[in-house]
């Protein structure tokens, strides 16, 4: 190993590591939608970056604001969908248990590849 | 090995062999594409023994023999793209003089998937699949490394028999 090699070695680090961070801060489509099923349903389509509030049957409160997807209310004892934090990105997602509800944020074509050859 | 035609055979032979047994290694690493490219070992050794031209067969012949025989057509433009721009820039490395086997290396590892990576999208028409870059870019070094520290031990011992002059 030369001094060199230690140097090449740092910057395609430098390189992957600025790439990764792109793709995790940039991924997220412009169409993006938040799906909403319950007990493996679906139940409505939204648009991410189209301002909203839900009411899903009276039970949860949903709002789409500025990006961010959070859950202001829901009638279950335990709130833990309530208190997750508000998510924004592409394949993160709110589950509320008791009511067997998922939010997720999906892209617009978020299709897995169809073939690949190695 | 006094004609060149013997020593090359049985270099593309050797690699042949070794894109089989990687073949056979059933270990995925979750990121389609990714893999130890031995028979990258092949082609660094004789880049430093030989020349960038006998390389530049060796790996072609290759290519074209273990796509024709395992693999598919999408396998060979995939691996030829690779594979030739690993090669142009290990030499282009290995000329500079400042770096180490293990450096030319780990610059072939990166090259090679970014060359595919680069193909697949064209293929694909997406630029998505860039989602894999920084993955396949450390995959790239890993191996590249692995490959060169090997490269060195083989080369070392090579050096002392006469089978290079």
């Amino acid at each position: 190993m030369k001094k060199n090699d230690i140097i090449l070695i740092g910057c395609l680090l430098l390189i992957a590591g600025v790439a990764s961070l792109f793709y995790v801060f940039v991924n997220t489509d412009e169409n993006a939608k938040v799906v909403i099923t319950i007990d493996g349903q679906t139940y409505g389509t939204y648009l991410l970056k189209k301002d909203t509030t839900i009411d899903i049957e009276g039970k949860n409160t949903l709002r789409i604001k500025d990006g961010q997807v959070q859950m202001l209310d829901a009638d279950c004892k335990d709130q833990i969908c309530v208190h997750h934090k508000p998510i924004s990105k592409a394949g993160e997602s709110i589950i509320c248990l008791p009511h067997k509800l998922i939010v997720t944020i999906e892209n617009e074509d978020s299709q897995e590849l169809d073939a690949v050859s190695d | 090995m006094k004609s060149k035609v013997s020593y090359f055979g049985m270099m593309t032979a050797l690699s042949l062999i070794l894109s089989y047994v990687e073949m056979l290694i059933p270990i995925h690493f979750g990121v389609p594409g990714m893999k130890l490219g031995l028979a990258n070992l092949i082609i660094v050794i004789v880049l430093y023994t030989h020349s960038l031209k006998a390389a530049f067969f060796i790996s072609i012949s290759r290519i074209l023999l273990s796509g024709f025989l395992f693999g598919n057509m999408f396998a060979i433009i995939y691996s030829l793209s690779g594979g030739i721009l690993s090669l142009l820039v290990m030499n282009f490395f290995k000329k500079k003089k400042s770096f180490s086997i293990i450096g030319v290396s780990i610059s072939g590892g990166v090259s090679h998937n970014l060359g595919q990576l680069f193909v697949a999208m064209l293929v694909v028409e997406s630029y998505k699949v860039g989602f894999y870059f920084p993955m396949l870019m450390v995959a790239g070094m890993l191996t590249g490394a692995l490959i060169g520290v090997v490269s060195v031990e083989i080369l070392k011992r090579l050096r002392k028999m006469p089978i290079i002059e």
